[in-house]
């Protein structure tokens, strides 16, 4: 009997690529429940929109570039772009609003590019800043956290979030209001106590925002068991936030009125961890060596700080990603580690020996 | 003078202009003396990338040849030995776009051949040596000829020659020093694909 | 407690050690032919000593090296040889090589044998010799020569001596089956070596801790002696030269360089005792110790093996299930090779023969799109980029390819392992290797090609010169002879040219048929030559080797094209 050729090594670790999506989508369990607890039904609405959209949209674009449809719908790839981007997206946004997104970031930041692992940008952050810059009214309004909801006013129920998203009801007044960042961006003149005084955001906060400071803390319980299952590797999550924290503290201006917010307030206000263990540590899109990320990380995490203090955006990490993005391939050739053997590092571009 | 230009703007946007366009002007040309690249001229480059079989099959006598009139614009997809490889090499180098080899000049072989004497036959006319474009046959008027294999290119320019016939272009032999593990068969992706297009073909 | 280093990365597969470990090394019967690879190690090609029909006895020289980068075989058994030709080695082509058939006659009869009790009072170069005649290459890996290691150079002299106890492979157990059965010959080996290498400053036994027994049996040796045993933990691959090293001593091998670089030499547990026999015992290296392993086998058990013992041998001795097995493979599962057929003969490196079921290693689910997760990074021992060899190695890009390092790659397996999407990282590596190599000896070629190209380009100018001035000269020499004679026969010549020009109009005109008789016996000739050649392909193919075949094949084709151009031509005449 012929046996079969095969090359080494014989035999495999049981984990697949599957299994690494699934975890991520797992892990992004309590930052959904608090998005859910604090800002009621939309966050759900988005998620089941997005995943429809995404994978009808996924196994159409398969389908016209002829590859095997369930083979690559089972890799869990094209669920998790379209959990993040719909946990990225305002509660109760229209629903076309969702399916824009969804669309753009399969079909184009994802699909046309060649399909998993040949995308150079994260697609669910191009899907989110396509809707923000095309739909700012949308994208900008969000629901007011549950804490801080007028006397006698409730998010509305599942039916009523419905018809919000579906059929174009306008909520009832007071459900929607700025976030932490929005009341930042949006009261120069003020020190920071003063604004910590006067916005119930702040003075009804446990310690940055109402409402963020749980769904981020969410995030963050879900990037620690990542980091913990070794999914990732905790240099470009860190190095970000890190960065985002260090900029916070040299521009902090002990709370004078030009002052962009404390430390504390950043890491834990808009996608902040969102952003740092599930959108940087995306690894299609990032740097590929563990110093290529760290700086990555920090250059994500220096932008983020650059434009949610002086830029026209309240919140920045998608475009601080896109922009990490670019850079990736640069980061990468000269952060290639030192082989075993080698003096020293090499540059991806080097010709020839080094030695 | 300078109460005439501010009075003028016209006047001093064009001297503006066409002072930076002498500095710049100036700097590029200064850059370009000292910086210039002294690398290989064009053709020793090309004339690298072929195969140096010397087969002549693009239709100029030899390599050299041919390497100088791609460099003079001829078309990079004359070369079968150098195959799809070469082609590539070229385009790359020359910065054009990769065409598939011209069919008029002979198919890429996937394997290599050498030319192989049937000694017993031979009958010693040294036609095939006089053919042979490296030298790599040995033999002498009236003596059976013989090819060195280490220096065949497999041209097969001897082949015609031979008045008995009694050259053949032989694969070489793969032997276990030679192998090497084959690229892993593509992935899902070229499969589905090729089933489509076959079935394309097919209907 | 001596320090130890950490490799970088690094994978924990599941050992499966104890099954194999149940008991102690067994012999087996004596096997009918044994087939005996001529080629067993990295060098040039041998002489082969033996004819076919010739008795040779147990330890007997089967080939003799042409120079001095490779080694003899011997004869493992006595009997008869009864074949020297192409058969099926162990290589993970599955091609076929050289190979001594022996037929044994059961009597298992020695050759004299001269060993050398005391051998401090030998030179080093003649031990040396006594080894390199005994055939022994290093016994773990690729087979290097074990003369060569431990030769003394110029400028670099050893002041360690690292023995690879390692055995960080999952399912192999043979060296540690031979340190606790073996301990005294390994000791002796060591001692051997030792002298060979005029006493180095530091012996170390790196060994991973999950063989407590080896480690006890060679502590309860080696307690007053100055050998250090260094336990460290196990993790895949500590076992390869370079990393084992770095744990005991922290220092890097260069790129490209050898452990003799820094003043190292590195052996395996089967060398040494293979070295001791050698030397002490006066045995050639013919035989070695196997493990016989997976759920495919009835029986999991370590063997000393005769050299040339086909696989088949061990398997059926070790109620081998056919059926449930899902590949051969020679070596670990971690990099260990396929084998396509049980004919293959142990070799050798044959540290493995593993079987295992289906369910133990399944069929290779089919690779995912890599997503560059990085987790190969991770677990690359000597730091590599996987993903990016993996992504250079699909776009066939070699500069960059050699930029991050490929050939550093120590083809361990760690990266496919790990990898989710299933990848076959290092069968994309090795491939890649091998074109890399390839194109570069094809630089070499056409270099060459070009050199001689142009040489004869010269040559063929100035022999083109030469005749050109030859002509001159001639013609100023009838010229001259012209002139001197110009009076005596004036303008009768046009006259004569035209007559000859009609002369052969006219043969010219006739000729049609003289051709067509011509072309008639040419097609005559092609066809009775066709007629041989066909006969002769028959003949090749019953009796000859397939590269007779190949080129009776090519002269059938060849004549049938001269047929066919033959009756073209006729044609064409007729028409």
């Amino acid at each position: 009997m012929a046996f079969k050729q095969i090359s080494s090594p014989h035999g495999h670790n049981p984990q697949s690529t599957s299994w690494v999506m699934q975890l991520v989508l797992l892990s992004t369990l309590p930052g959904f429940i608090a998005l859910s607890y604090q800002f009621g039904w939309g966050t759900f609405i988005n998620l089941i929109i997005a995943v429809m959209t995404s994978l009808v949209a996924e196994a159409a674009m398969l389908a016209l570039r002829n590859r095997p449809i369930a083979f690559y719908l089972k890799d869990y790839s094209a669920a998790v772009t379209a959990v993040l981007l719909a946990l990225a997206l305002p509660p109760l946004a229209s629903w076309w609003v969702v399916v824009v997104g969804s669309l753009f970031a399969i079909v184009v930041a994802k699909q046309l590019y060649g399909g998993i692992g040949h995308n150079p940008f994260n697609p669910a952050m191009v899907g989110y800043v396509v809707l923000l810059i095309s739909f700012p009214i949308e994208m900008t309004t969000w629901v007011t956290p549950i804490s801080l909801l007028p006397e006698g006013v409730q998010h509305p129920g599942l039916w009523e979030s419905l018809s919000i998203v579906f059929a174009g009801n306008t909520p009832i007044d007071g459900i929607t209001g700025a976030t932490p960042l929005d009341v930042f961006k949006h009261s120069s003149g003020l020190v920071v106590d003063q604004i910590y005084h006067d916005e119930a955001l702040f003075n009804q906060a446990s310690f940055a925002g109402v409402g963020w400071e749980w769904v981020n803390v969410g995030f963050l319980i879900g990037g620690i068991i990542l980091l913990k299952t070794r999914i990732f590797t905790w240099h470009a999550p860190l190095a970000m936030l890190g960065t985002l924290a260090l900029m916070s503290i040299l521009f902090w201006d002990s709370g004078s009125s030009a002052s962009p917010g404390s430390p504390v307030m950043h890491l834990f206000s808009g996608a902040s961890m969102m952003g740092a263990f599930f959108i940087l540590t995306d690894p299609v899109s990032s740097a590929v060596s563990n110093r290529g990320r760290f700086i990555y990380g920090s250059l994500i995490g220096l932008l983020v700080y650059v434009i949610r203090a002086w830029g026209n955006y309240p919140d920045a990490v998608a475009f601080a990603v896109l922009l990490g993005n670019f850079a990736a391939p640069f980061i990468d050739n000269y952060t290639l580690p030192r082989t075993y053997g080698h003096t020293a590092r090499r540059k991806a571009t080097d010709k020839g020996e080094d030695e | 003078m300078i109460d005439t230009i501010a009075q003028h703007p016209m006047l001093a946007a064009l001297i503006a202009l066409v002072s930076l366009g002498v500095i710049f002007g100036g700097l590029l040309g200064f850059a370009a003396e000292k910086f210039k690249v002294h690398g290989d001229p064009i053709v020793e480059q090309i004339d690298n990338l072929l195969p140096q079989t010397q087969c002549g099959q693009c239709g100029f006598p030899g390599c050299r040849p041919y390497a100088q009139s791609i460099a003079d614009g001829d078309a990079i997809n004359k070369c079968p030995p150098g195959g799809q490889n070469t082609i590539n090499a070229i385009a790359n180098l020359l910065d054009v776009p990769a065409p598939a080899l011209d069919e008029e000049h002979g198919e890429e072989e996937e394997i290599k051949t050498i030319a192989y004497i049937r000694e017993d036959e031979c009958i010693g006319c040294t036609k095939c040596i006089q053919a042979c474009p490296v030298d790599a046959i040995l033999g002498a008027a009236k003596l059976m000829h013989t090819v060195i294999v280490s220096e065949c290119t497999g041209c097969d320019l001897c082949v015609e020659p031979c008045p008995v016939d009694c050259i053949d272009m032989l694969p070489v032999v793969q032997g276990i020093v030679q192998w090497h593990w084959p690229t892993p068969p593509a992935t899902i992706d070229l499969i589905a694909t090729s089933k489509m297009s076959s079935q394309e073909d097919a209907a | 407690m001596s320090r130890t280093w950490e490799t970088p990365g690094g994978v924990h597969p599941p050992e499966n050690k104890l099954q194999s470990m149940t008991q102690s090394i067994g012999h087996l019967p004596i096997p009918g032919t044994l087939v005996i690879p001529l080629h067993q190690h990295i060098g040039s090609p041998e002489t082969v000593d033996v004819t076919i029909g010739q008795t040779v006895l147990k330890g007997q020289k089967l080939t003799t090296a042409i120079h001095s980068d490779n080694l003899p075989v011997h004869a493992s058994t006595s009997g008869t040889v009864i074949a020297i030709d192409d058969h099926p080695v162990a290589h993970p082509s599955g091609l076929n090589a050289l190979c001594v058939t022996i037929a044994s006659d059961g009597k298992d009869q020695w050759i004299e044998r001269t060993g050398i009790a005391d051998f401090r009072r030998c030179g080093p170069l003649d031990l040396l010799q006594i080894i390199t005649d005994a055939g022994i290459a290093g016994m773990g890996g690729a087979g290097f020569p074990a003369a060569i290691k431990l030769s003394p150079s110029n400028d670099k002299t050893v002041d360690t001596l690292i023995i690879n106890a390692t055995e960080c492979e999952p399912y192999i157990t043979a060296d540690d089956a031979a340190m606790r059965g073996k301990t005294q010959d390994l000791i002796q080996g060591i001692e051997v070596v030792c002298h060979i290498l005029n006493g180095p400053k530091r012996v170390v036994i790196g060994i991973e801790d999950n063989k407590p027994q080896a480690i006890k049996a060679l502590r309860s040796y080696v307690q007053e002696s100055s050998i250090k045993i260094v336990p460290f933990p196990t993790k895949y691959p500590s076992g390869g030269e370079k990393q084992l090293i770095y744990i005991l001593t922290g220092r890097e091998v260069p790129s490209g360089g050898l452990p003799i670089d820094l003043g190292m030499v590195c052996l395996n547990i089967g060398t040494l005792i293979a070295i001791k026999r050698a030397i002490v015992d006066g045995e050639p290296l013919i035989s070695r110790i196997t493990t016989v392993t997976g759920e495919a086998c009835g029986v999991n058990r370590n063997y000393e093996v005769l050299i040339g013992t086909p696989i088949s041998h061990l398997l059926t001795h070790n109620e081998f299930d056919e059926n449930n097995c899902s590949r051969l493979i020679m070596g670990g599962p971690m990099m260990g090779f396929s084998l396509t057929s049980t004919d293959v003969p142990v070799v050798k490196t044959t540290n493995c023969i593993l079987a295992p079921s289906h369910s133990e290693i399944p069929v290779d689910t089919p690779a995912q799109a890599c997503i560059r997760c990085g987790l190969c990074a991770e677990a690359c021992p000597v730091s590599l980029l996987p993903q990016q060899l993996f992504w250079y190695a699909q776009a066939k890009d070699q500069e960059r390819l050699e930029a991050h390092n490929l050939f550093d790659c120590i083809e361990c397996g760690a990266c496919s392992y790990v990898c989710p999407s299933n990848i076959p990282l290092v069968q994309h590596y090795r491939s890649s290797k091998g074109e890399i190599r390839k194109a570069n000896i094809d630089k070499i070629d056409a270099d060459n090609a070009r050199q001689r190209f142009e040489f004869r380009k010269l040559r063929l100018e100035q022999a083109d010169k030469q005749r050109q001035a030859k002509r001159e000269a001639r013609r100023l020499v009838t010229e001259q002879a012209r002139a001197a004679s110009s009076t005596s026969q004036p303008g009768s010549s046009a006259a004569d040219i035209i007559a000859a020009a009609q002369q052969r109009a006219i043969t010219k005109k006739a000729s049609p048929d003289q051709q067509k008789a011509k072309l008639e016996r040419a097609l005559l000739a092609a066809q009775s030559r066709l007629q041989e050649a066909e006969k002769r392909l028959i003949e090749a193919t019953i009796n000859g080797s397939t590269k007779q075949q190949t080129i009776c094949s090519a002269s059938v084709e060849s004549a049938r094209q001269k047929v066919d151009q033959a009756q073209h031509r006729l044609r064409e005449l007729t028409d």
